[in-house]
């Protein structure tokens, strides 16, 4: 449990390393067309989705509760990036309309916490659920928002460097939260929410800067979507999304950011394969899911993380380095 | 040190609790006893703010806690190990403890206060990385009060501590709790166990249906015929 409290250590080194490489892996495989349009569109989706499946995780995974609404928040940021680019179709704008937008859905994410965070497990999904489909309505009826036909021709300020450090600084701010004190007071509100008020954590309070905190964070990818596809419309953001991110959460596993990112990558990737077979389409990724979780219902990782494993396997070397010696 | 006055209790339109008075002085060990049912734990909810009170008045130490946050509560002293045990089954042993700390920001006094708890607990210092969710019961039991006891609290309430045990365990858990109160910390204890829990305390209330009957000394009630009768078995 020791965490050095260093910047600079060995292990952020290698985790700045490994960020970077990826980044750079990337970028040249696309300089030299190696990786064309088609396949950057896929790695759009991919960060977009790790953005809004770990935030949703924040909410769902560790403090347990259960959100049916985030495609709500994910609208306000995507409509305040649109608009913002309206006026201004620059990167400038692009970095105004997301801040607005993500500081927006924070800012509604409280105001619709305060009250439905009350409730308990079904309960919550349900009022969440409604609360999305209150966003959605007023997105539809609107006048600025363009109603049903939704804003098109949208200024593409997003690109691989913006996708890629919008999802790292997303993940980072999240992971670190989580394995904070703060984070640990969430994690034992899912674990027993009585025990843990009695413990003296302010239950309501963390509830609301979680799911608060998931708002922002599923703004941002909002806004890195309606960036990235010129086009947004309301139905964009129905129930259906939801569930979609949902999905990949519970496959992921429930408290595992590593197995968040994993399954947003496998199920980005399964969607855009079984495109071209688009009658069995459904079929298949239904069945996958099924597969998936007959075998492993605590989801791929279950609440390990990446860093738990090589910590294991950093202890065992030293373990066996002095047994040998 | 904690007085209630005139408590009531409402869960809906159902009155769990109808006009109790208590009083808990320094250094006491007060038991609650009571049937199923009789509100035994809705008190200990309502002291450490877990349930809210319709009427009457908490004071503890000469402040009125009233309307304090469960929370603030914590950070006053009274300290809460719930009905059932309620560890945090998903965390260590470790964990769990440093959660119990989870008000307090000196780490290094966080660090000794488990150091205390191993201590009185040997059994879960050998399991301090385990699930607590894998512990026997006796071990879940002595992980809640050991997270109960993490702030140096100045009142203890325990819910039942003796559910679900084996004898020799019960015993032991009693030992435990009369050492906790040797050591300075008051405590309120609510118990099915009759017998155990009168012989253990200073003094007793007994409860039906959400009304005190009967209170005194400890071994006074453990000889009165209507408490015999009632709750001990003859």
């Amino acid at each position: 449990m020791d965490v050095p409290r260093t910047v600079f250590t060995k292990r952020n080194l290698v985790w700045l390393a490994v960020c970077l490489s990826i980044y750079f892996l990337v970028f040249f495989l696309r300089s030299y067309g190696i990786l064309g349009n088609y396949h950057e569109i896929t790695i759009a989706q991919i960060c977009i989705n790790i953005m809004l499946a770990v935030s949703l995780n924040l909410i769902v995974g560790f403090t347990g509760q259960f959100s049916l609404g985030h495609a709500g928040f994910m609208s306000i940021g995507a409509y305040a990036t649109s608009l913002a680019l309206r006026s201004r179709p620059d990167t400038i704008g692009f970095l105004i309309g997301i801040t607005i937008g993500s500081v927006l859905a924070l800012v509604v994410g409280v105001i619709i916490g305060i009250p439905t965070l009350r409730l308990r497990g079904d309960y919550l999904g349900i009022a969440t659920l409604g609360m999305a489909e209150i966003i959605r309505v007023v997105f539809l009826n609107l006048k600025i928002t363009n109603g049903a036909a939704g804003l098109m021709g949208t200024f593409r300020a997003a690109n691989w460097t913006w996708l890629y450090l919008l999802t790292v600084m997303a993940v980072l701010a999240i992971n670190n939260f989580v394995n904070s004190s703060h984070g640990r007071a969430c994690i034992s509100i899912r674990e027993d929410e009585t025990a843990s008020e009695a413990m003296g954590v302010n239950t309501t309070a963390y509830k609301i800067i979680a799911f608060a905190f998931g708002a922002f964070f599923a703004g941002a990818a909002g806004g890195l979507y309606s960036s990235y596809f010129y086009f947004i419309k309301p139905d964009l953001f129905g129930f259906l999304k939801s569930i979609d991110m949902l999905v990949i959460v519970v496959l992921g596993g429930l408290g595992s950011i590593t197995g968040t990112i994993i399954s947003a990558i496998l199920l980005s990737l399964l969607t855009t394969i079984l495109q071209d077979f688009s009658s069995v389409r459904m079929i298949v990724y239904s069945v996958i899911l099924v597969i998936i979780m007959l075998f492993r219902p605590q989801g791929l990782m279950g609440t390990v993380e990446i860093s738990h494993v090589i910590d294991k396997f950093a202890r065992k070397d030293k373990e066996d380095a002095n047994t040998v010696s | 040190m904690l007085v209630i006055e005139q408590m009531d209790v409402h869960y809906g339109i159902i009155q769990a609790i109808k006009g109790i008075s208590i009083t808990v002085n320094y250094g006491e060990v007060v038991s609650l006893i009571g049937a199923n049912g009789a509100g035994k734990t809705t008190i200990l909810r309502t002291i450490s703010g877990l349930a809210k009170q319709s009427g009457g008045s908490i004071t503890f130490e000469g402040d009125d806690i009233t309307k304090m946050a469960a929370s603030k509560r914590v950070e006053a002293g009274i300290s809460h190990a719930p009905e059932g045990r309620r560890v945090f089954p998903g965390m260590s042993v470790y964990e769990n403890l440093e959660l119990g700390a989870y008000l307090s920001k000196d780490k290094a006094k966080t660090k000794k206060s488990i150091e205390m708890v191993f201590g009185k607990f040997p059994r879960l210092a050998q399991r301090e990385k385990q699930m607590a969710g894998t512990l026997s019961g006796g071990e879940q039991q002595m992980l809640a009060i050991g997270r109960a006891l993490m702030l140096d609290p100045k009142i203890l309430l325990l819910d039942e501590p003796s559910m679900g045990l084996a004898p020799l365990l019960v015993k032991e858990i009693f030992n435990t709790i009369k050492e906790i109160n040797s050591s300075g910390t008051t405590i309120l204890l609510v118990e099915q166990n009759a017998s155990q829990a009168l012989a253990l305390a200073d003094r007793a209330y007994v409860l039906e249906t959400g009304k005190i009957v009967l209170s005194g000394k400890g071994e006074e009630l453990l000889k009165s015929d209507e408490v015999r009768k009632a709750y001990l078995g003859g």
